[in-house]
């Protein structure tokens, strides 16, 4: 029995658990051995080993926050169709491994009828990585797993088939700190606005020296507001991005109106054929209208067709720009280039044209 | 049986459509959980207002510094009660996943029944970082449910000024383009970091990541402040057989348009079966019986390729190994940087290697501390001080394959010049 006194448990620091001892048998078995794949269909890989065997993978896209009969469902499937062993991706799609071919049909089927679309390898568009959103953090100025889901039914298609030139890979954030990260195409939302401070609260929940610190254009000061210390923002320097909110909540710069989505693309960070590139932003402004954001879909599925009838075979987003050029891609996208979009900031002037390189 | 449930007109849109629903997940939980009741009301009330209505603060379990996310409401009446009661507090405890993410379904079902006891039932596999979140966890409920979870196996991940959960491709697993056992890597490294992952007190975040090629399924170039990616310097393998199938699919028009034009370095020529290039760096392979592709490997930035394109036909070389780049990271506070080449190659096979791996992550986190300013990633110290004061300071040589191209300002004392010659002379003769 537990009581009041009793010391309480001291953590075991295990550190990383050990995968062998979940591990699927053949991957085991072949372990740093194989020597090829294939992929007889979206959704399934087929890996050869050096040793003959084989081991086929189907990938299905999941919710990415399941709930716990989610999990179970899904463990039912891998116990009944693929020898109880499972792994995960970095885009939250389920990975089932199967040693005999003539598994994968009804392993399928079964993903299928249970709702997990089967796909998401190859050229395909797969998985959106995203943050948490209005779920669990505490500066989004929108929700994360909301817009996934609403722009995954749309591109539903282009997940469970592989009719891109390349491998698309998305991300939403929800708020200028990015934690979605780089990818061919990324949707975060954008603040537009400098942070709306209350006064009354900032000394009580502000260290004031760190928040100033944190400004990246040295916007914020030291002030004295209705006698009390607190801070001011120069909001002709400000540059929104929301870096004050999470030291200084008083600070808030979330803003149901202002608060607007930005698309960027291009970002790549395999090193095949180019080096790896960073995204780059392409539109902005666009409203922050939950519960589908139907205005980011269309920007976003515009952008998407436009390269998939575009670019030729084996070129990511920002390979067919580069062979293309910035205004034949806003040309044939339709988005405004305006003056938002020549970067000002850092070692701004690497991305200028310092060429008389120009397409006609 | 669960209390009733709110209306949640927005978020019901969003259980239309082929995409799985995180919406009917959620009420699937709330049938039996009242937090899981609350947390609906207090998202539907996100949708409606556009406004978030979580903040911070600090909860962690006995021993530990982070690892925990704490979550209170701020959604109140006026009088200051929550309106959501039952989930004013909803705790995210982050994970660290074995490597390449593999489980099986015992393991999975002992978790989820472990979080459906202690916590909401909502679990995110995985966050951005590789961490197993576990999210909606009662302040009360959050050093049992870690308990249990710990008693499983499993170790709580990093959180704040911390070394970060990491994460590893499937690699040696799965993929035949593997150069390292990721794998053993990412647990030796980061096993010998739980003190930083546990109890926060450096500058910043610490993250490292390993890929086994240079294709990088982890992302570790942009989102890891030590990066390690697998690569090879022998020449790349080749097999006839399967070279020959790719061509027989293919045809030369895609050969030479997807393969041999793609090259970044045009390393790669069509040549004529009869008159195959031979010599040490060469890798060569016939596609029929009158064509053949010939790679002169010095000139190959191992960039993978034509390796994806013919996978198995074309293969990484044999001796293997790691690219270690530091400083990658996204925006905050001078814009996004890749990681930068510290060292171009080394050695991963044995216990001794990753020792050196270790010794080397020791160091640069050693100086991460003692160098960076207060809420500076790494990436932002080199920018600061200078890659060369970097490399010194952790003890690195120099090395060409550190830039992209030599200085081209001259704004440089160069008065040490000769004396650095005369060093590099002597470490040459030594060698
Ligand atoms: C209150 C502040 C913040 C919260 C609540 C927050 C939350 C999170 C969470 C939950 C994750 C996923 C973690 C996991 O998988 O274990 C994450 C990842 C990430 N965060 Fe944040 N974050 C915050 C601030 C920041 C800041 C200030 C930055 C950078 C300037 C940042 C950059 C990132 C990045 C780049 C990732 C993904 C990293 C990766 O791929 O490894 N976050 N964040
Ligand atoms: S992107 Fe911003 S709002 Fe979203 S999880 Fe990251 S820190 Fe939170
Ligand atoms: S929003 Fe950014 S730029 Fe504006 S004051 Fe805050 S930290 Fe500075
Ligand atoms: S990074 Fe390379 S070795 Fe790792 S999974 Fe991707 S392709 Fe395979
Ligand atoms: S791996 Fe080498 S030879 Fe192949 S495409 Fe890349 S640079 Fe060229």
């Amino acid at each position: 029995m537990a009581t009041a006194t009793a010391t309480p448990r001291r953590a075991i620091e295990s550190g990383v658990p050990d995968n062998k001892q979940y591990m699927h048998p053949t991957l085991l078995k072949n372990y740093g051995n194989w020597k090829y794949h294939d992929r007889p269909r979206p959704g399934v890989l087929h890996h050869v080993s050096y040793s003959g065997e084989e081991v086929w993978s189907v990938r299905a896209g999941t919710q990415r926050q399941m709930d716990v009969h989610t999990i179970r469902k899904l463990c039912d499937i891998a116990d009944k169709y693929a020898e109880g062993h499972v792994r995960f991706t970095i885009r939250s799609n389920i990975e089932f491994m199967v040693a005999d071919e003539k598994k994968v049909a009804p392993l399928i089927e079964a993903l299928t009828t249970a709702g997990f679309p089967v796909g998401g390898t190859g050229n395909s568009v797969t998985m959106i990585s995203h943050t948490q959103g209005w779920l669990h953090c505490d500066i989004p100025g929108t929700d994360a797993s909301g817009a996934v889901k609403a722009l995954m039914d749309d591109l539903h298609q282009e997940f469970i088939k592989e009719e891109m030139p390349n491998r698309v890979h998305m991300s939403t954030s929800c708020c200028e700190i990015n934690c979605g990260g780089q990818a061919d195409i990324a949707i975060i939302i954008q603040h537009t606005k400098p942070p709306k401070i209350n006064h009354d609260l900032v000394a009580n929940v502000c260290e004031r020296p760190a928040v100033v610190a944190r400004c990246p254009v040295a916007a914020i000061r030291p002030a004295l507001v209705n006698g009390k210390p607190s801070l001011e923002v120069d909001e002709k320097k400000c540059i929104c991005c929301g870096a004050c909110y999470p030291p200084c909540p008083p600070m808030q710069i979330n803003d149901p109106e202002f608060s607007k989505f930005a698309v960027w693309i291009g970002g790549k960070n395999s090193n095949a054929r180019g080096k790896p590139t960073f995204m780059k932003m392409v539109a902005s402004g666009i409203p922050n209208n939950p519960p589908r954001w139907p205005e980011v879909s269309e920007i976003v599925k515009k952008i998407l067709y436009v390269y998939k009838d575009d670019a030729r075979p084996w070129e990511r987003m920002s390979d067919w720009v580069e062979r293309i050029g910035w205004p034949r891609f806003f040309e044939k996208t339709e988005l405004p280039f305006t003056k938002y979009l020549i970067d000002d900031w850092r070692g701004s002037r690497s991305s200028l044209n310092a060429s008389a390189h120009i397409r006609f | 049986m669960a209390k009733k449930m709110h209306p949640t007109p927005m978020l019901d849109k969003l259980e239309t459509g082929p995409w799985p629903s995180f919406v009917t997940g959620l009420k699937r939980l709330a049938k039996d959980n009242d937090m899981m009741v609350d947390l609906l009301g207090q998202l539907e009330t996100s949708y409606e207002t556009k406004k978030g209505y979580w903040k911070g603060g600090t909860i962690s379990i006995f021993g530990y510094g982070g690892g925990i996310i704490p979550r209170f409401t701020e959604l109140k009446d006026e009088s200051g009660k929550p309106k959501f009661p039952d989930a004013a507090e909803f705790h995210t405890l982050r994970v660290m996943p074995p490597p390449g993410m593999h489980y099986n379904t015992d393991i999975l079902r002992k978790l989820a029944d472990t979080w459906e006891r202690h916590g909401s039932g909502l679990i995110a596999f995985h966050g951005q970082s590789g961490d197993i979140m576990f999210q909606g966890a009662r302040s009360d409920k959050v050093q049992d449910a870690f308990d249990e979870i710990n008693a499983l196996g499993f170790d709580l991940g990093g959180a704040g000024p911390a070394v970060r959960t990491s994460m590893s491709c499937v690699g040696a697993a799965r993929c035949e383009q593997s150069c390292y056992d990721e794998a053993t890597a990412h647990r030796t490294v980061l096993n010998n970091f739980t003190d930083d992952i546990h109890r926060p007190s450096l500058p910043y975040k610490f993250k490292f990541k390993f890929s086994g090629c240079p294709n990088d399924c982890m992302n570790s170039i942009q989102r890891s402040d030590m990066a390690v990616i697998g690569t090879w310097r022998d020449n790349i393998r080749t097999d006839e057989k399967l070279a020959r199938a790719y061509f027989a699919k293919h045809g030369v028009t895609d050969l030479v348009n997807d393969v041999v034009s793609r090259c970044p370095t045009k390393a790669i020529q069509l040549v004529d079966a009869s008159k195959i290039p031979t010599g040490p760096s060469i890798s060569a392979v016939k596609v029929s019986d009158t064509q053949a592709i010939a790679i002169e490997n010095r000139d190959c930035v191992r960039c993978m390729h034509c390796i994806n394109v013919i996978t198995g036909g074309l293969s990484p070389g044999k001796d293997k190994g790691a690219t270690i780049l530091v400083g990658g990271k996204r925006t905050l506070k001078i814009g996004d940087l890749m990681g930068t080449v510290v060292v171009p190659f080394m050695k991963l096979e044995t216990d001794e290697d990753r020792e050196k791996l270790v010794d080397l992550g020791r160091r640069i986190v050693d100086f991460f501390a003692e160098n960076a300013l207060e809420h500076e990633r790494i990436g932002e110290t080199i920018e600061r001080i200078g890659l060369v004061n970097f490399v010194e300071g952790v003890g690195i040589e120099i090395d060409a394959n550190m830039v992209a191209t030599p200085r081209t300002n001259p704004y440089v004392r160069a008065d040490g010049w000769d004396d650095e010659v005369a060093k590099i002379k002597a470490k040459k003769q030594a060698a």
